[in-house]
Parts: structure tokens; C-alpha cells; sequence
């Protein structure tokens, strides 16, 4: 009988019927009984005072059955918390009431909500209120910010954050070596806006008889979201039910807890009605998280064969005007730490300062500080070997950590757990033909094309992680996860995880993980999340930490059931469980194969219960909680060609090869899917995408039609191939891909832009790369007669 | 207003407000949740269905507009049990992660494979660039229209590979 190998298997997604026959259950398509709809009025104002909000016209109007503001919500729905305070950076918590009360603090800031039996009229109410503001100056620049007298919040000074430090090393020291060349480059690594494609929903319902508030929400982590709303709501939490069904994306913008949530869960229980709230996409804009956001002066200490002795980076980050649930862990620990990216470098030396401004909150947007990070290694890597006239992959390669040196500890601290950097570049090198393609470069440049050949290497660090290590980093929670795996009487399986997928697949790869381990069929498993009833506990989907960590505690849950089955299959075969081989789901005696049973059979019996090993409970589960001792680091190369018209400064992707080692592969087709989707968010920073406000601080980039969300038509097909190294972090040694792609990206692009204008001597370009800063950086450079 | 309107093989007849749009038509008045609202602009395509057979941004008509019309939506895609080519060539080649544009994404292509049953890369690129997908990357998505062209091909007996 052959053996079906399911770990590993390129399978088609368990998740996939519902959602192409349309029939999953997204938080809008609920409805309820008695249902009512709950419309926001937001601030049109970065920064101003309010000095009377009339609601008597809304309230009027017709079907609106209340409309409330910030006083009314005085004593019953608390300040939304911030969730990791990281310590010892003179972290600022200025409170975030629900609704503005004195003062609104961005474009976008919730003044009242407006509840009306329609959608459509409760629309139309919130035209109705009228708010009178006195508006104030805005400020919008980080360095202004610093300097200005306009404060953000009173009582933070300077309208500073934070003010964070990590140093390994001497980076003076190295920069005074005799021989060092000091690198020096700013870097902008712009705003973004996540757009997940499904827009934030909420609906709650309140059951005055038992006292418990549902909550379906368009969440990351439904258990996290639990733990701070009963906070916020001073509802106890076994009365808080949280659930995020199917939701639409993500990258990170659904991780924090935000005002609408909280507001929405109060009128369910002020109203005693459920009450539905979907965002516009013009209020995903202002409302939902916006990501990165960092000016950088960085500083890189070279010797003249290339190794790279120091990196010291000043980095300004932006807060916008509240903080966030994560936000505080994002330019700093998730940035900071990973500084090193995958190579020696002795000397680190880095300091963050975080900045209010009067714009939409920052916090985790896919990849969250480490392509920030990675960014500034890249350009920085780049510039060095431009400088010492080397090859841009030679300079990596001498660099890179030896595969022989793991674990291998950072100058920041940190230690990675295995890696084989240099084979990933080979792989991507040889995959690129990158001899080769330098040679068409050269041929290319006499015919007055300009192609460019750009790389980045990159380590990630994911699959938090150590609740320990994150409790010293100021999380308010830990990062383990839970997972049940229960047979049924019939020999199905249910698979119960913490962890919060929402279109990454584990429905299917934790399925693959128990039925390699238990020997069932994969259509026999179903792998159930997102409700806090159903799931002990869990941190949910984030930080490419799903399969890692939320699939290892499936795989420890399925080894509690198999030693359970193995002991009642032991007991009524009348051996000792050490003389029992289980193999494709079925035990049998060693040496005599036609002694066995299934566990299926075991399943039943455990349930029947008639006959089960002397004190044995009945029934059969395994629970587990995996706290893992290290993060995970995956890495990989990526290497792209472009082509730059230098008439009209248009880029164009010709080639994008990308090798990433992820750790053991699960699903083949299910990673894939994560890098392409990667990879093409990174590239579209590099290129198109960017939030830009006035002055005033208003969002320029408001709607859906004046950001550039990426289209199918700018991309080729991306090349891409795998090295394997297990993690001996945990049993399965599987590492996360979900942000990999976009760390990767963002500088391969960038660097390979800046390779096609070297002949006109362009050093650097902020990005996006836009046709017209490509253009003027041609015009204004000196070598700008050559085109 | 009263509309009278056909969807996915079914004649339905409602009152609704002038101002009410197609997607919202569907998915509140007929329950029919699979059409998804991603933005206020019409950019997105989450909304995409088959109004007479061509694909449209069913945001961007009143339901009054379609009074008479025909109209397919991604639960009208499938035949019972058996999936839409299309829909079968999402599932096989990964072509969707979280699956809240999916529907309209398909949908677009169905308009696309109407009209060009054998698509070459580019034209597939560029035929859904009124659809956007912020988890995919695309590259799954124009695996699955290829192959829902092939399979949609040989089910008609017509030669396929041509460009």
C-alpha cells in the first residue's frame, strides 16, 4: 500500500467552494433580526477644536433611531488602549476616546455616529449633523512636528513618541578604522495604505437575557480584540464573544482594535438591537491604518574589499495621531533588531524617534519594520558597492553569515536559528543568469537602452514567538498558540486553532499536518477559527507566524491524540503499545500486519468507551499550547531586471526572480501564492504606491481611484524557486512566508532602477519611483546629456 | 420604484428606492451576498457581474437601470455540483487567497473568455484591469483564466493554443 504523502503535497485549498461559489460569510453579508445600521461623521479637519456638535436636525430624520457623541459615551466606553507599550524609549500613551471629544486630531477622527434602520438613512442622518470646529494648524511633517508649537496631544512635548535605542558594537570605531569608507545615504520609505480588498466591518448583537455581546468583526485576532474590548466595554470577557468569520485580507491593517469596534458593540447593548457598521472605502482610507512611514539617515562603514564593519541609522517615525494597538513595536523591536539583515555586521547602532502628526494612525502593514529595515540594509549595501566600484552581488556575498555559523547572534541580540544564505543567492543568481544578463546590460546600455539588474538578500524575523521574549519587549499579551485536534465518534476529525487565517490557507495546511500525522483523509479533517467560544485562546494571524507557531501546536495537539489511540489500540489488541507500529492510519502488531485497527476504530471505541485501558478518561482529543523558544528566520534572494525609458522616466519590469527559503514546505502552491502576493505589494512601493497629505493634512490619495493599488497589466510572470533549511525551532521545521515577498522586494526594485541610471550618474531616488521623479532625477543629474 | 429583473435564471420583482445601486440590490433586497462592495469609486471590481451577458460594476448602476435585464452572479456560476469552468480553474490553480474579489474577478473573466476564448498573457493582464486583487499578485489569477480557456476550449471541441 503506498504511502500518501500530504506534507508537502501541492493541494488545491479546503477553503476554496465556499469562497468561489459565493457562499462564505463575510461580517457584511450577516444579517440579523431587528438589524440596524450605525454611519460615522468624521472629522473634515486635520487638527481642530470642537466646539458644538448639533445633532437635533439628525435625530429627526427619518428612521434614525439614536445618533451619539463623544459625551454620551463618557463612562461607558473607556479610551482605546494601546497594546504594547515597548519599554525604556520614554513611550508616550496619550489617551483614544471612541468619538473626539475637545478635539479632533486627524481627517477622518470619529465626532458621533448616527444609527438609523437603513443604511441609506443613516447615511443620510450623518449629512445632518452639524459640528461647529474651530480649526487649529495642522502638523503633518515629522521634522516640523519636532520643532512646532502646534501639539498633537497636550501633553506630549515635541509631539515625540518615543525615543529608542539599540547599539551592539562601537560604530565610531569602525567608522574610524584606517581604510573605512563611511557610506552615507537619507532614505524616505513612504506611507502606505494596506487596502485589504474587503473594507472593515462590524455587526454586534446583545442578549440582555444572558448578558452576552457577539461581536463579528473584520479581524486578525479575534481573541486579542476579546481581551481588550472587555476592557474598553467593562463587559466581563466570558460575556464577550468574539468572531471574525470569513475575512477579507488583512496585512496587518486588521490587527489593532479600533474605535468603530468598540462604539458598535456599546449601541447593541444601549440599543438592545444588533447593529451592523461596513467602512466605505473613502473612510478605509482615513479611519484604517496606514504602514511604514520613515525618514532614515543611515551611515554604512565599509572597508575597501567590501566587508561591512558598521550600520548606524536615525530613523524618524511616523505615529500619525494616535497610537495604535502594535504600533509601538513596529519602527522599533520588529525594525531596529533585524537591522543586521543576513550578514555580519559587528557594529549596529540605531535610534528611532516616533512622531505625532495630525494624519491617520500607523501601525503593522505587511512585513512591519523588517522591510524597513531591509530597505535601508539593501539601498545601503547597494550604494557601498557602487562606491567601491564592486559588484552588487560579489559585496553580498562577503557579507552574508556562513552557513556553518548557526545559530548565528546579531550585533542588536538576536539569533537566528539556520540558514544557508549563499545557496539562495547561487540558486537566484544562476536561475537570473546574471552573468549573462550584465553582458546584455552592457550590449543593451551601447544601443541606448537602460536596463538594470537589481538584489536584494534579506533574512526575515517572524513566527513570534517567545511570549517571554515579547513580554520583555512591552506586549501586553504572549505569542503562543493553541490547538485541539478531536476525532469525532465517526472518525472525523475537527482541528481547532488560535491562529486567525484570512486567505492564507491553513484551513488546508494544518489539514495536511493531521492527516500526515493521524493517517486520515484530508477531506476528513475540517480545521475550524476565528471564534472565541469555540478555541481556548490564540493571538491570531500576523507576522508570518500562522504556520510556525499556530501550526506546530496542531502538530503537538495530533501527537497527544495519536499516543492516546495508540494506548486504547494497545489495550484491546492485548499488547503492549510498544509493539504496535501505526502506519496510514491504522495500527497493527508488529509482525503481524492482520492485527491492527484503524483509528478510526480506535476513534469509536474511544467514545463507546466499553473497553478503554483501566482510569482512562473517554473520548479522543489532544490539546496543546506551543510557546516557542526562538523566532523563526526565513531569508532568501531576489534579483529583478528592469528597463527605464529615459524620455519618460517609465520603469518597466522585464524579469523577477525570487528564491526563498521558508523552512519545510507544507504546500507548495499555497507559498507560491504568498510570494507572488508578496512580491508584488513590495514592488508597488518601490514603484506607484504612496499616501500623500497637504499641508493641511489632508489625504490627497483619498479614494481607491487616486492610490495606485497595483493591476494585473505592470507585472510579468515572477520566476520563483525555493531552498529548503528546517528551522530547529520547531518539530515541523517550518519557518513563515506571508511577508517575505514584500521585504524582498521593495529595495530589489529600487536598486535595480537606480542600476539603470548609474550612466547618469543617479545615486538615489525616493521612492515611488513615479515616471516623473525618474525623469527630472535624469534632467538634473550630471550625466543627464546622455539621454 | 418597482424592478423586475432576472438573476442567475430567476425572475424577481422588488420595490426599492431610485437611488438604490445593483450590488446593493442584490445583496439586500435578493440576499445574494456572493457580489462584494470594495470601494466607492468603481475602481475596485469586487461588484463585477454579467448584466446581459457583458460583465459591469454593479456599484455603478441602479438597480432601476437593470430593470428587464438578465444577470449572473457568482452563485449563478455553477450548475448544481458541477463548477464553471472558470470557477474550476480558480480552485485548481490557487487563484485566490482571501476570496472577497474572487467573484467579481471570475466573473470578468467569464466576459473576457465570451469574447476571446483563447487569451494570450497579456491580454488576460489587461482584460482584468478593472479588477484588482491586493493577495494574490495576479500571477495564480492568469494561471486560472488560461486554464479555464483550455478547458472551456476543449469543451466546445475548438482548437486551442492559438494566440
Amino acid at each position: 500500500m503506498a504511502v500518501t504523502q500530504v506534507f508537502g503535497a501541492r493541494v488545491r485549498r479546503r477553503e476554496d467552494p465556499r469562497l468561489i461559489r459565493g457562499t462564505a460569510t463575510y461580517t457584511d453579508d450577516l444579517t440579523l433580526h431587528g438589524l440596524c445600521h450605525a454611519v460615522f461623521v468624521r472629522s473634515p479637519h486635520a487638527h481642530a477644536r470642537i466646539r458644538r456638535i448639533d445633532t437635533s436636525r439628525a435625530k429627526s430624520a427619518p428612521g434614525v433611531v439614536a445618533v451619539l457623541t463623544g459625551a454620551d459615551l463618557e463612562g461607558k466606553v473607556n479610551s482605546i488602549p494601546c497594546g504594547w507599550q515597548v519599554p525604556n524609549c520614554d513611550l508616550k500613551t496619550p489617551p483614544h476616546p471612541p468619538l473626539a471629544r475637545d478635539k479632533v486630531r486627524y481627517v477622518g477622527d470619529a465626532v458621533a455616529v448616527v444609527v438609523a434602520e437603513s443604511r441609506a438613512q443613516a447615511h443620510d442622518a450623518a449629512a445632518a449633523v452639524e459640528v461647529d470646529y474651530e480649526v487649529l494648524p495642522a502638523v503633518v511633517d515629522m521634522e516640523a512636528a519636532l520643532r512646532s508649537a502646534t501639539l498633537v496631544h497636550d501633553d506630549v512635548p515635541q509631539n515625540r513618541v518615543l525615543l529608542w535605542s539599540v547599539k551592539g558594537g562601537d560604530f565610531e570605531a569602525a567608522a574610524r578604522e584606517p581604510g573605512v569608507r563611511v557610506v552615507r545615504q537619507r532614505l524616505v520609505n513612504q506611507r502606505l495604505i494596506p487596502n485589504a480588498m474587503e473594507p472593515r466591518a462590524a455587526v454586534a448583537h446583545y442578549n440582555p437575557g444572558s448578558g452576552e455581546l457577539t461581536l463579528w468583526v473584520t479581524s486578525q485576532n479575534p481573541h486579542i480584540a476579546r481581551v481588550i474590548l472587555s476592557g474598553v466595554l467593562g463587559l466581563p470577557e466570558h460575556k464577550l464573544r468574539v468572531i471574525a468569520p470569513e475575512v477579507g485580507g488583512g496585512f496587518g491593517s486588521k490587527i489593532p482594535v479600533y474605535p468603530e469596534e468598540a462604539v458598535v458593540s456599546h449601541l447593541a447593548v444601549r440599543l438592545g438591537r444588533p447593529v451592523k457598521w461596513v467602512e466605505s472605502r473613502r473612510e478605509n482610507y482615513l479611519g484604517t491604518i496606514h504602514g511604514r512611514d520613515h525618514v532614515t539617515d543611515a551611515e554604512m562603514a565599509v572597508r575597501p574589499d567590501g566587508t561591512v564593519t558598521g550600520l548606524r541609522v536615525r530613523t524618524l517615525a511616523n505615529f500619525g495621531a494616535y497610537l495604535s494597538t502594535a504600533a509601538p513595536a513596529i519602527p522599533t523591536i520588529l525594525y531596529g533588531l533585524v537591522l543586521s539583515g543576513p550578514y555580519r555586521i559587528p557594529n549596529i547602532d540605531c535610534e528611532v524617534t516616533g512622531v505625532f502628526t495630525n494624519t491617520t494612525p500607523t501601525d503593522a502593514y505587511r512585513g512591519a519594520g523588517r522591510p524597513e529595515a531591509t530597505y535601508v540594509l539593501e539601498r545601503m549595501m547597494d550604494l557601498a558597492a557602487r562606491e567601491l566600484g564592486l559588484d552588487p552581488a560579489e559585496i553580498r556575498r562577503r557579507n552574508l553569515i556562513p552557513k556553518d555559523q548557526f545559530p548565528y547572534t546579531v550585533a542588536t541580540g538576536i539569533t537566528y536559528d539556520s540558514g544557508d544564505y549563499a545557496r539562495a543567492l547561487d540558486r537566484a543568481l544562476e536561475l537570473f543568469d546574471y552573468r549573462r544578463a550584465r553582458a546584455d546590460q552592457e550590449a543593451a546600455r551601447r544601443q541606448g537602452r537602460y536596463l538594470g539588474i537589481g538584489l536584494s538578500t534579506y533574512v526575515e524575523i517572524c513566527g513570534a514567538g517567545p511570549s517571554k521574549v515579547v513580554g520583555s519587549t512591552g506586549f501586553s499579551g504572549g505569542l503562543w498558540e493553541s490547538a485541539v485536534v478531536r476525532f469525532s465518534p465517526t472518525g472525523k476529525v475537527t482541528v481547532f486553532t488560535g491562529t486567525s487565517p484570512h486567505g492564507q490557507g491553513e484551513e488546508t495546511t494544518f489539514a495536511q499536518i493531521v492527516a500526515q500525522e493521524l493517517g486520515v483523509p484530508l477531506d476528513d479533517v475540517e480545521v475550524l477559527h476565528g471564534d472565541t467560544d469555540s478555541i481556548l485562546m490564540g493571538w491570531g494571524t500576523y507576522g508570518s507566524r500562522t504556520t510556525p507557531v499556530g501550526g506546530t501546536a496542531v502538530y503537538l495537539a495530533a501527537q497527544k491524540v495519536k499516543e492516546k489511540a495508540a494506548r486504547i489500540a494497545a489495550h484491546q489488541l492485548e499488547v503492549s503499545a510498544d509493539d504496535l507500529v501505526f502506519e496510514n492510519g491504522r495500527f497493527h502488531v508488529r509482525g503481524a500486519p492482520d492485527r491492527g485497527m484503524t483509528i478510526q476504530e480506535v476513534s469509536l471505541q474511544a467514545y463507546l468507551a466499553w473497553n478503554l485501558p483501566e482510569g482512562m478518561e473517554p473520548g479522543l482529543e489532544g490539546q496543546a499550547n506551543w510557546d516557542p523558544s526562538n523566532f523563526v528566520f526565513p531569508f532568501g534572494t531576489h534579483v529583478c531586471l528592469v528597463e527605464v525609458d529615459p524620455e519618460t522616466g517609465q520603469v518597466r519590469i522585464l524579469r523577477y526572480v525570487a528564491v526563498d527559503d521558508c523552512g519545510r514546505v507544507i504546500n507548495p502552491l499555497i507559498v507560491d501564492g504568498q510570494v507572488h502576493g508578496g512580491i508584488v505589494q513590495g514592488v508597488a512601493q518601490a514603484l506607484w504606491e504612496f499616501a500623500q497629505y497637504d499641508q493641511a493634512g489632508n489625504l490627497l490619495t483619498g479614494t481607491m481611484s487616486d492610490y495606485a493599488v497595483p493591476k494585473a497589466a505592470w507585472f510579468p510572470k515572477f520566476e520563483c524557486d525555493r531552498t529548503e533549511t528546517p528551522t530547529p525551532v520547531n518539530p515541523l521545521g517550518v519557518k513563515g512566508v506571508g511577508e517575505t515577498g514584500t521585504i524582498a522586494a521593495t529595495p530589489c526594485v529600487v536598486n535595480a532602477v537606480m542600476d539603470a541610471l548609474s550612466p547618469f550618474g543617479v545615486r538615489h531616488v525616493d521612492m515611488p519611483l513615479l515616471p516623473e521623479r525618474v525623469w527630472r532625477a535624469i534632467r538634473q543629474s550630471k550625466g543627464g546629456s546622455a539621454a | 420604484m418597482n424592478v423586475t429583473v432576472t438573476v442567475n435564471g430567476v425572475r424577481y420583482s422588488r420595490d426599492v428606492e431610485p437611488r438604490t445601486l445593483l450590488v446593493y440590490f442584490l445583496r439586500e433586497h435578493l440576499g445574494l451576498t456572493g457580489t462584494h462592495v470594495g470601494c466607492d469609486t468603481s475602481t475596485c471590481g469586487a461588484c463585477t457581474v454579467l448584466l446581459n451577458g457583458k460583465a459591469v460594476k454593479s456599484c455603478t448602476v441602479l438597480a432601476v437601470q437593470a430593470e428587464g435585464a438578465q444577470i449572473t452572479t457568482v452563485e449563478g456560476l455553477a450548475q448544481g455540483d458541477r463548477l464553471h469552468p472558470i470557477q474550476q480553474a480558480f480552485w485548481d490553480e490557487h487563484g485566490l487567497q482571501c476570496g472577497f474579489c474572487t467573484p467579481g474577478m471570475m466573473l470578468a473573466a467569464v466576459d473576457l473568455l465570451q469574447r476571446n476564448p483563447n487569451p494570450t498573457e497579456e491580454q488576460i493582464r489587461h482584460a482584468l484591469e478593472g479588477n484588482l486583487c491586493r493577495c494574490t499578485g495576479y500571477q495564480h489569477i492568469v494561471n486560472a483564466v488560461q486554464a479555464a480557456a483550455r478547458a472551456m476550449s476543449a469543451a466546445v471541441g475548438a482548437p486551442s493554443g492559438g494566440e
